[in-house]
């Protein structure tokens, strides 16, 4: 696999590229969907293909392929050279890469059973009964479960020397329930909004203890519907876990993405409102947020060997006790930042230029407990799951709902609300969080459908997070 | 390049009468030249086949996909399919395979688009950043040209060609942004010196911008929000699956739009991208999804009509069987209206360029939250007098066009980029009596 690679950068290089790198992926996926017990979606997927990149003076040019003759891979090696002399058109300056490791190393994600091999009646059977479980509660209109596993095989070559072959191995799945009332919907999930998804294997699947879960899902759905909505106003919330991690997707993992600082995101994904002679010195929360990038973190589904540029998977910090200290970046986006490259570049598939992506971006747990978060609340919310997310283009304005919340009142959890929705502005919000929960209740969550680039790019990132609780927050926004 | 419709023909052969198969390859060619800070920073290009073969064996049913590159790779992918399938349960709902139906071979590609070529992507985009001299360009300029190919073991058999062509961007002062869009199957069609003019003009318009309280507002909506509007109706309401599961807010024969509104799903009228059939080879035609107010069709595919009791409408897709049927070439009709008569009308109220972002609150009432962006102003006594910053809105975009609430349809209908990306919506400018901001740039 490794001569498919070599042979399409020795094409790229022997037309003008001074730089030419290429990987040959090879992929199997599975997705299944349960539905009120009917099977709704079993597919299966396999591709492979090359993709070559390759740099021409200041300008890049990229092209993928499904066609692995020998013709076919030194024609890919010429088209990206052509698409690179095509970008000098409309040159920029010239970008350097950053210096990295010439490394030939293997990668394989640790699993215990390959998800792709469990037999495939043994999933449905699980997805039937978690469904089955849920349609015992009779407001329950839609019981929906389902599981979905990845198994990536890459082979990085580049003219520098890179020699690198990883097995990326993700599993995950999740089910919900809705109900249906007059006008409205509202659905329970577990154990997140869109599962949870991690690298390992099935084991991952049977760790959650779905077939557990799924009647108290069930009652809370039902629950919600019949439940008052959220009040307006400000107050103290406390986030579950799961949506904690989104919220760390959105208001930080996006913003301290290099491309995003560097303006290379403005017309689609958008730009960030940090700036990066503000580094090291801006305040980004209180003195409880601790962030990292981890591509390392095992089982997190942000976890690999190496980025598709072959610089090794790190551990960078990213924000320190409140304060702003590092970014996402990729090789050329680091050297034109002055900064040590972070290893954060991939790519969804062979087809698609290596972007700057988000790898494990987590809060480091604290020393409470959700217990003594709600203990300590006099008025506030306890809000869970994510519902619906948005945010601006700069990451700085957000509004976030939730699938269901509970009152808090005088230490201790009350009735539960419908529709609870907050909003706030990243660096004021951050600095509100004055509780976080510890170890004990620590999370790698994974977020599978990370979308970004032109043409558009699906990701699997993570976000490890324990429950946190912010003071002064504006809840309860109605449409 | 793999012939499209020699693998669809070979797919079903070798399944033979071991099962009932339909496959649909799609082969082609996508090109994508983008710029950022006035330059071409990421420039790609694929080559692609993409099949789906779907199988159902004895009533037991299974899908694989798979971009095979021969022949061997063909028939290992449909004895994967077969073998997936045996070890599933019967399907009580599966819906059968679309009998044959004479469908003329059509071909909306443009030879400017099958042609494209990086260097002249480039110069479009060369023409977009000099459009707008010190500021900042950024956006893209993309081809896709393909061919698909659909058969089944009834003996269907149907192919068709087409293209599209894209150029979307920014220009931006460093204080504000402006965007501008153009979609058409002809990249000869795309003018990046109009385009870059636009998005500059709205750029520079944008300057000196002043934070506006959140509150309801009179707006007029360029094309882009009103194809992210017709989208939303369209995925979450339209849906034949949201309507048979009870998600949707769709109650056919009610009069749930104000009467100025008609949408209807185009294929292959004038100005359309083209797509004679749907991914279970059911041809497409023309419907009529709201026809002046009143909501006429849930578009369905082959799955979600069986359930419903009724027909296919003909809007399968890759994932309909997970997220349901979808119509892919909505048109919003267009009136009578020019953007400058719309303004001239308001009183006090907000025009809007783009949405960003924008997400589902609940599916039934259509409440979304989003913002603004690359261009919002205050309209003031009939005339535009200055830009404001961003706005969050929490709104209902089924009560948004809602009786009563439709003062006015523009005459400049366009393809419009929207939150389901570029080449979907046909869209004209809109003026709405109400739409409910909740939030500024500053919460």
């Amino acid at each position: 696999m490794f001569d498919h690679a070599r042979a399409a950068v020795e094409a790229a290089l022997a037309v003008g590229a001074s730089y030419a790198d290429a990987r040959y992926v090879e992929s199997r996926d599975e997705q299944i969907e349960v539905l009120n017990g009917s099977v709704e979606q079993l597919d299966r997927g396999e591709a492979a293909g090359i993709g070559v990149r390759a740099l021409v003076g200041s300008s890049w040019g990229f092209f993928g392929t499904h066609d692995l003759s020998p013709a076919a891979l030194r024609s890919a090696g010429n088209r990206a050279t052509e698409i690179a002399k095509a970008s000098a058109v409309v040159p920029g300056k010239p970008s350097p890469l950053a210096d990295v490791p010439i490394v030939e190393a293997e990668y394989e994600t640790p699993y215990a059973e390959a998800p792709l091999e469990v037999p495939l009646s043994e999933k449905v059977d699980l997805l039937m009964a978690v469904t089955a479980a849920m349609q015992e509660v009779e407001e329950v209109r839609l019981a929906r479960a389902s599981l979905g596993a990845w198994d990536t095989h890459k082979w990085f070559v580049s003219s520098q020397g890179h020699r690198i072959h990883q097995h990326i191995v993700e599993t995950g799945g999740g089910f919900d329930a809705t109900a249906v009332g007059d006008g409205e919907t509202h659905r329970r999930s577990f154990p997140q909004s869109f599962g949870q998804f991690e690298t390992g294997g099935f084991e991952v699947i049977r760790r959650w203890d779905f077939l557990g879960n799924a009647p108290r899902i069930a009652d809370e759905a039902a629950a919600v519907l019949k439940a008052d909505d959220c009040p307006e106003g400000e107050m103290t919330i406390i986030l579950e876990a799961s949506q904690l991690a989104l919220q760390i997707h959105e208001s930080v993992g996006h913003a301290i993405e290099l491309d995003r600082i560097l303006g290379w995101e403005a017309a689609f994904a958008g730009t960030s409102h940090l700036q990066l002679d503000r580094l090291g010195t801006h305040r980004y929360g209180s003195d409880l947020m601790n962030i990292t990038a981890d591509a390392t973190l095992l089982g997190a589904l942000g976890t690999f060997g190496f980025d598709d540029e072959g610089t090794p998977a790190q551990r960078v910090p990213i924000v320190d006790r409140g304060r702003w200290v590092g970014v996402l970046s990729g090789r050329d986006s680091a050297a034109i930042a002055g900064l040590p490259p972070g290893g954060m570049v991939r790519a969804d598939g062979y087809a698609r230029l290596p972007m700057v992506r988000m790898t494990n971006v987590g809060l480091l747990p604290g020393d409470s407990s959700l217990d003594e978060m709600i203990a300590a609340t006099d008025r506030g919310i306890f809000m869970s799951t994510n519902r619906s997310w948005s945010i601006d283009d700069k990451r700085l304005n957000f509004q976030f709902g939730c699938e269901v919340g509970w009152e808090i009142k005088k230490g201790k959890l009350g009735r539960m609300v419908k529709n609870p929705t907050y909003t706030g502005i990243t660096p004021r919000f951050w600095a509100q969080l004055d509780m976080l929960g510890g170890e004990a209740e620590w999370v790698h969550w994974g977020t599978p459908n990370c979308g970004k680039g032109q043409p558009i790019q699906i990701a699997h990132t993570g976000h490890s997070a324990s429950p946190g609780r912010f003071a002064e927050v504006r809840v309860g926004v109605k449409g | 390049m793999t012939d499209a419709r020699t693998a669809a023909d070979h797919l079903i052969e070798i399944i033979g009468d071991r099962a009932e198969a339909e496959a649909i390859v799609a082969v082609g060619r996508a090109e994508l030249t983008r710029f950022a800070n006035s330059f071409i920073h990421q420039n790609v290009g694929e080559e692609y086949v993409n099949v789906r073969l779907r199988v159902a064996a004895a009533g037991r049913v299974a899908s694989v996909t798979g971009n095979p590159a021969d022949a061997a790779a063909l028939s290992k992918l449909a004895e994967d399919a077969l073998t997936v399938a045996a070890t599933q349960r019967v399907d009580a709902d599966w819906p059968g395979l679309t009998a044959p139906v004479v469908i003329a071979p059509a071909d909306f590609s443009h030879q400017s688009t099958t042609g494209a070529t990086p260097k002249g992507r480039a110069a479009a985009v060369k023409a977009f950043v000099g459009a707008g001299k010190d500021l900042l360009g950024a956006g893209f300029c993309d081809t896709d040209s393909f061919e698909t190919a659909f058969a089944n073991s009834a003996g269907h058999r149907v192919s068709a060609r087409g293209s599209r062509a894209t150029i979307d961007g920014i220009h931006q002062t460093g204080q504000s942004a402006g965007s501008a869009h153009q979609t058409s199957n002809a990249f000869s069609d795309l003018d990046g010196a109009v385009a870059g003019a636009l998005a500059a003009d709205r750029a520079r318009r944008g300057l000196h911008a002043f934070d506006l309280k959140p509150g309801d507002y009179e707006v007029v909506l360029a094309p882009e929000p009103v194809a992210t509007i017709a989208v939303f109706l369209d995925f979450y309401g339209l849906n034949g699956k949201a309507v048979n599961e009870d998600q949707s807010f769709v109650e056919l024969g009610a009069a749930q739009f104000d009467e100025r509104i008609t949408m209807i799903d185009d294929p292959m009228g004038f100005g359309a991208l083209g797509e004679s059939y749907d991914a279970e080879g059911t041809p497409k035609q023309t419907t009529t999804l709201v026809e002046a107010g009143v909501t006429r069709t849930a578009v369905h595919d082959r799955r979600s009509a069986r359930r419903a009791g009724t027909t296919s409408t003909g809007h399968a897709w890759a994932m309909s069987g997970s997220l349901g049927p979808l119509a892919g070439h909505v048109v919003v009709r267009a009136g009578t209206d020019s953007v400058e008569e719309m303004i001239a009308a308001v009183e006090r109220g907000v025009y809007v360029a783009t949405f960003n972002y924008c997400r589902i609150l609940d599916p039934k009432s259509q409440v979304v939250t989003g913002l603004t962006r690359n261009g919002t102003f205050m309209i003031e006594n009939g005339v535009i007098t200055g830009a404001v910053t961003n706005l969050r809105f929490t709104q209902s975009f089924l009560k948004a066009l809602g009786p009563g609430n439709v003062l006015g349809v523009g005459n400049d209908l366009r393809y419009a980029n929207s939150e389901f990306g570029q080449g979907v919506v046909r869209a004209p400018s809109l003026r709405l009596g109400s739409w409910h901001f909740t939030g500024g740039a500053e919460g």
